[in-house]
């Protein structure tokens, strides 16, 4: 969009101005940037530092010496190399498990008739709503019921069915790709087992993709179900791992914030390199059904 | 278009080309109910199997290791007359909702209105703006708490360079949520995402015509952007609602619902019933407020949608 300068106005005046515009957003950009990265640098840099440094007032920014020994330290203080095994294997069964738990269902929802689709379709809608807060007891009883509690079962058996944010998600995806190559495989006898698999997985990677992110992130940072469902410390994973450390008060700063950077590094990097996933998923899941 | 679900409706079951018959229906509807298993087996045992349990728990006394008696609402009474912790935890959720709801859409459609301009670099400053909302967790959580702190915290180190003595923040019962709240803005960039999104599908049309018509900036906001992204704000409405009544990770390693309460959110009161106290009868009580509450809550914004919120296309 374009406007063309008022015609009494010398021509000069509309560069100047569109300039000193351009500043002043570019300087509230920084100035944002910088408000909302402090915050992540701040932990890095107290991470670094030798103990001395730390309580100051004001502040000393720059450690000195760099101590990258605190992240040995910290690393030694847990079980933190069990803590990232246990992570990794909740996170990539989950991922496994919520990419097929959620797309069959999903696949059902856009390409197929049934008859209650409508409804079924809304009622698994509601359910994104109910808050995990409120299964959680009964839930929790069935799971000591199956002899599970204190194991990695309940963090990853119920990822194996369906998620219902990832559904929509995957639901949405779905509802986009072209019926041409559908309608041809049928006609060549294809069955819905083999559309599936050979036409719309294939085109959905980019939000099979999103889930696995998702999911990622999602089992990596949760508390609730290893504090609930964990009491041997062989078996936490790195976001309970991190919570016993914060009630230890022999913890030094320094330390915890080098378990904290640690814990976060791998969310980073996802993030950094599939951030176009990240922003597509959201606007996926916020367009209209 | 889309191939919506609105388009093949339920009634043309039986009216495709190529094949028909009743049979290939019903193979149809069996197909589909194998490729549904995942979600069904998910929503009776997980889902509605729970929600109905934690239902008929209420009605009991049960405590894991003790007897089970049914009591009826005696449950709900308790909570009304004399748990005054199940009091204190609605009135800290409802108060920080009023915080951190309002503030948390400003702060994000500010945002997205600043990153919706042509600049140089701002793929870049969008990367940074979101970047926060992907962190979460315990991690998150430790990190506040040492920029909160009273002494030698980044917070107060800044509010000192402005004349400012900072409060303790987790340490003082007045300031604690208020900590909580802008702890939340640094994650704002998650709403500001589906505010842009939203921006950028409001038609250019509009904004020409309104330039016609001689708006100014201000008014092209107030009365093409605004009315724009109303359904987008009452959608995060909704679900912030629902997100500030889960919110536990945070107040549980930054400060355990202290200072005297004053961070004790509704799930911690829950959590602490349940799996503190194992008092399981009365913790699933607690869950059905908290369900009913969520279903009201998410019910009556929508009701009041229909005065505030626009969709464009809609008939007057």
């Amino acid at each position: 969009m374009s406007l063309q300068a008022p015609a009494d106005k010398p021509q000069g005046w509309t560069f100047t101005y569109k300039t000193r515009r351009a500043v002043v957003q570019l300087a509230v950009l920084l100035v944002g940037s910088a408000v909302f990265l402090t915050p992540l640098g701040w932990m890095v840099l107290t991470s670094l530092k030798p103990t001395e440094q730390i309580f100051l007032f004001p502040p000393e920014f720059i450690p000195k010496p760099v101590e990258w020994d605190n992240y040995a330290e910290a690393w030694s203080q847990g079980e933190f190399w069990t803590y990232t095994q246990n992570s990794t294997l909740v996170a990539a069964l989950n991922i496994a498990g919520n990419i097929f738990g959620s797309s069959l269902p999903a696949f059902a929802f856009a390409r197929l008739r049934f008859t209650g689709r409508r409804v079924l379709f809304l009622i698994m809608l509601s359910t994104m709503m109910v808050p995990i807060w409120v299964t959680i007891v009964p839930t929790f009883l069935l799971f000591k019921f199956f002899g599970w509690n204190g194991t990695l079962l309940p963090l990853i058996v119920p990822g194996f069915f369906a998620v219902p944010f990832y559904t929509f998600l995957l639901r949405q995806y779905f509802l986009g790709i072209s019926h041409e190559l559908e309608d041809a495989a049928r006609m060549d006898g294809a069955n819905s087992l083999t559309i599936y698999f050979r036409i719309v997985m294939p085109l959905a990677r980019p939000a099979l993709a999103t889930v696995a992110i998702f999911a990622f992130v999602y089992h990596w940072n949760d508390l609730i179900t290893p504090l609930i469902y964990l009491t041997d410390e062989k078996l936490f994973t790195v976001a309970l791992g991190l919570s016993r450390f914060r009630n230890s008060y022999r913890m030094e700063m320094s330390h915890m914030m080098a378990a904290a950077t640690f814990a976060l590094v791998p969310v980073l990097i996802i993030y950094f390199f599939t951030q176009r996933l990240f922003i597509q998923g959201i606007v996926l899941s916020g367009s209209k059904g | 278009m889309v191939h919506g679900y609105d388009a093949l409706d339920d009634k043309t079951l039986n009216t495709r080309t190529g094949k028909g018959g009743l049979g290939i229906a019903r193979r149809e509807n069996l197909e589909a109910y194998l490729f549904l298993l995942p979600w069904i087996i998910g929503f009776l045992v997980l889902t509605i199997g729970p929600i109905l349990a934690s239902l008929g728990l209420s009605f009991t006394d049960w405590q894991v290791g003790l007897g089970m008696n049914f009591i009826g609402l005696e449950n709900f009474r308790l909570m009304v007359v004399e748990d005054d912790l199940f009091k204190k935890s609605l009135g800290v959720t409802f108060n920080y909702s009023l915080m951190a709801l309002p503030a948390g859409i400003v702060v994000a459609l500010a945002m997205a209105l600043l990153l919706n301009q042509k600049v140089f670099g701002i793929g870049v400053f969008r990367t940074i703006y979101y970047l926060p909302a992907v962190t979460s967790g315990v991690a998150v959580a430790m990190l506040w708490a040492w920029i909160f702190n009273s002494e030698f915290g980044l917070l107060n180190w800044a509010l000192d360079l402005i004349n400012v003595k900072g409060p303790a923040w987790l340490l003082e019962p007045r300031w604690a949520l208020p900590a909580f709240a802008v702890m939340s803005l640094w994650g704002a960039g998650g709403l500001m995402i589906i505010y842009l999104a939203s921006l950028q599908a409001i038609p250019q049309t509009l904004y020409e015509a309104a330039q016609i018509d001689g708006a100014n900036v201000a008014r092209q906001f107030l009365h093409v952007t605004l009315p724009m992204l109303t359904p987008t704000i009452l959608f995060n409405l909704v679900v912030g609602i629902i997100a500030v009544f889960q919110t536990f990770t945070n107040a549980y390693i930054m400060t355990a619902g202290g200072p005297n309460f004053a961070t004790y959110f509704y799930v911690l009161h829950l959590y602490n019933n349940a799996f503190g106290y194992a008092r399981m009868g009365y913790a699933s009580a607690l869950a059905w407020v908290l369900f009913v509450i969520v279903l009201v809550m998410t019910l009556a914004v929508l009701r009041t949608s229909q005065y505030w919120v626009f969709y464009s296309g809609e008939k007057e």
